[in-house]
């Protein structure tokens, strides 16, 4: 009796959840007017202010997704970062990596400092060109990787890239909250646009959250590389 | 434009040839090698294709990091496939 008694409710509950959400179309009053390309390229220049579109969805239109996207890999980083951890911790010696040549050696010196600022560059102008804080990020880290490779006892503070990274999530997670203080959206753009497009000063927002999420891939995946290549093979 | 599509078609042919040699070699550092030129003749691509912001990321996702991240592996396992299969008495699912 008990049971057909919940089946009825179900099937009850089903059928007006169908009945009223039938009427609805499926997200037709989220659409903006006309459609959602010409929106986004539409806002991009009155709005924002910004000669890149993908930047801006990426960041202002969708950047919750963007902090969810971050998080997910400052998950997997510290993740793996424990798993190796715990094995390192009872056998405390380097794997073994052959000494590079001196030509290996020098020209990784010679190109270090160049590939860092190519991703400084890629972060910093991600609202004007293409790219922007992950890829630089990880251009950052392949940098990091060079020497890594390169020398053998290259140490990697594992200190300075903590606080670094952390820096870098607090500022991206307060500058949605400063929005919110501001009386508006999370991560909704609150300082001056600056007057030109094109113009290194200029997109709110933008450029500071790109350039937090640049050092944060950055470090992740450099801290990530260096406990890698610690790890001791069998 | 005919020089676009010669190059177009010539970099398809050599992404799945690099994609084949990949599949088929033993030696898996060789194999590795295989799936990072795919990464990069993509990020070509991608290039080619008005998209250089994936193509920036591809380039330095595919064919520094996930390649450095398969040869740390391989330098902590095993290099050759045949001695996998051997030692565990199980058939190479290639063959």
């Amino acid at each position: 009796m008990k049971k057909v008694l919940v089946l009825f409710l179900l099937i009850a509950i089903g059928y007006y959840l169908v009945d009223v959400f039938s009427v609805i179309p499926f997200g037709a009053d989220r659409i903006p007017e006309g459609n959602v390309r010409d929106f986004y390229l539409e806002k991009t220049v009155t709005d924002l202010n910004v000669p890149n579109t993908v930047t801006s969805i990426v960041v202002n239109f969708r950047g919750f997704d963007t902090l969810g996207e971050v998080t997910v890999l400052f998950l997997a980083a510290s993740v793996l970062g424990s798993i190796l951890y715990r094995r390192r911790s009872h056998d405390e010696e380097k794997a073994v990596l052959l000494p590079s040549s001196k030509i290996v050696a020098s020209g990784s010196r010679l190109l270090f400092a160049p590939i860092l600022l190519l991703g400084a560059y890629v972060f910093i102008h991600g609202h004007l060109t293409p790219g922007g804080g992950f890829q630089g990020g990880v251009i950052i880290a392949t940098g990091f990787l060079l020497m890594l490779l390169a020398y053998k006892d290259y140490k990697v503070k594992h200190s300075i890239i903590m606080w670094v990274e952390s820096l870098a999530g607090v500022t991206f997670a307060g500058i949605g909250l400063v929005g919110l203080i501001m009386g508006k959206m999370f991560l909704e753009n609150f300082l001056p646009l600056g007057e030109t497009m094109n113009n290194l000063f200029s997109g709110g927002v933008i450029p500071i959250i790109y350039i937090a999420v640049g050092f944060k891939v950055g470090s992740e995946l450099t801290g990530l590389l260096y406990t890698l290549l610690n790890e001791k093979g069998e | 434009m005919t020089l676009y599509l010669v190059l177009f078609i010539f970099l398809a042919v050599l992404m799945i040839a690099a994609a084949i040699y990949s599949v088929v070699q033993k030696d898996l550092l060789y194999a590795t090698l295989g799936t990072s030129i795919i990464s990069l003749i993509l990020s070509v691509f991608f290039y080619l294709l008005q998209a250089p912001d994936v193509a920036l990321t591809e380039a330095a996702i595919g064919v520094a990091l996930t390649t450095i991240i398969f040869v740390i592996t391989i330098r902590n396992t095993e290099r050759y496939e045949e001695d996998y299969h051997k030692k565990r008495n199980v058939k190479s699912p290639l063959k």
